[in-house]
């Protein structure tokens, strides 16, 4: 199977969902990320029982974050899918590449070219 | 532990309005445990602020530094070196840290970034209740281990009240009527009688309204 998913995305990759936190998805807005996404298992399907629950949670938490800073909460997102789900994993890319297309730069980039 | 909540990020980026270089302080005692002020919580308002300063094309420098408490002078001396480096200091501790802070260094602004709201405990993972209102002088013992003066919307000693409906406060469905839980209590332990027992009115004057309190270990003071 030779997917190929939007190559300006970089894949980070980490051993469960759950080992991401509120800090780094904030990071990456902050150092100029137009926009963020988790790719965990499927709910009910976490090794580690919770990760996945937690990544989400984290993720609603910075979305909260970003709607008090006036930036669109959808440029963080969570999605779930199975490690054999290639074909799901490229088009949950495409969703989110489309997505940010739509929405444009972060804000952030877009003050920081301005000045 | 002191339970507070943080502050929305417009009030504080109006505090920090003027400022290009600021330090966030956080507390490692209660506001850590209520997950509010501890060493994380510095990490991601340092971060939000940062992002909400770049999406106006300005720019913000901020260090983090986390204190063992801010309720004791000589953590607070840990900073002596440093805090005159900032514009202002955001203190996430309770509302004792900026008054610590202030009084060590006078010449410093300190901001709250918490609303520093009871005395309670985390009943379950990520929610904390009130369970003391530091009246100073306990009477917990009278109730079945349960505060009445914290916890009962009315304070009453005497309770419950005619707003008690279905185990619930008529304040909101999702606050329990302590006295219902009480006398629940106190039947199944078949001591129903002890509340017959009629309280007088409390004195006030160990709360706050014989006004600020003082506590003084003799066998400390040096």
């Amino acid at each position: 199977m030779r997917l190929s998913y939007p190559s300006n995305i970089k894949v980070i990759q980490v051993p469960c969902s759950g080992r991401v936190d509120i800090i780094h998805l904030l990071k990456a807005i902050e150092d100029g990320a137009d926009g963020v996404y988790i790719a965990g298992c499927l709910e009910g399907e976490c090794h580690f029982l919770t990760g996945n629950l937690k990544a989400r949670k984290r993720v609603n938490y910075v979305k909260k974050v970003l709607e008090e800073l006036g930036i669109e909460p959808e440029r963080v997102e969570m999605f779930n899918l199975s490690a054999g789900e290639g074909p799901r994993f490229v088009e949950i890319a495409k969703e989110m590449a489309e997505r940010i297309q739509e929405l444009g730069p972060s804000p952030v980039n877009v003050q920081k070219k301005a000045a | 532990m002191i339970i507070a909540d943080r502050k929305p990020l417009a009030e504080l980026l109006e505090m920090i309005q003027d400022c290009d270089r600021i330090l966030i302080l956080g507390c490692k005692g209660c506001v850590t445990v209520c997950n509010v002020g501890g060493a994380k919580e510095v990490g991601i308002l340092a971060s939000a602020l940062k992002i909400a300063r770049k999406k106006e094309g300005r720019t913000l420098e901020v260090d983090e530094r986390t204190l063992e408490r801010q309720c004791d002078p000589e953590y607070i001396e840990q900073v002596k070196n440093e805090v005159g480096d900032y514009d202002a200091v955001i203190s996430m501790a309770c509302g004792v840290g900026p008054q610590f802070l202030s009084t060590a260094y006078p010449e410093q602004r300190f901001y709250p970034a918490v609303n520093t709201t009871s005395f309670g405990g985390a009943v379950q993972h990520g929610v904390w209740e009130e369970r003391c209102a530091g009246c100073g002088q306990c009477v917990i013992h009278y109730f079945g281990g349960m505060c009445p003066i914290a916890r009962c919307s009315k304070s009453l000693l005497n309770g419950p009240c005619g707003g008690s409906a279905g185990g619930k406060c008529e304040i909101s469905k999702d606050v329990d009527c302590i006295w219902d839980m009480i006398v629940r209590k106190k039947t199944e332990q078949g001591r129903l009688e002890d509340l017959l027992d009629v309280k007088p009115p409390k004195s006030w004057d160990t709360a706050r309204d014989g006004g600020p309190r003082r506590s003084v270990r003799e066998e400390l003071v040096q």
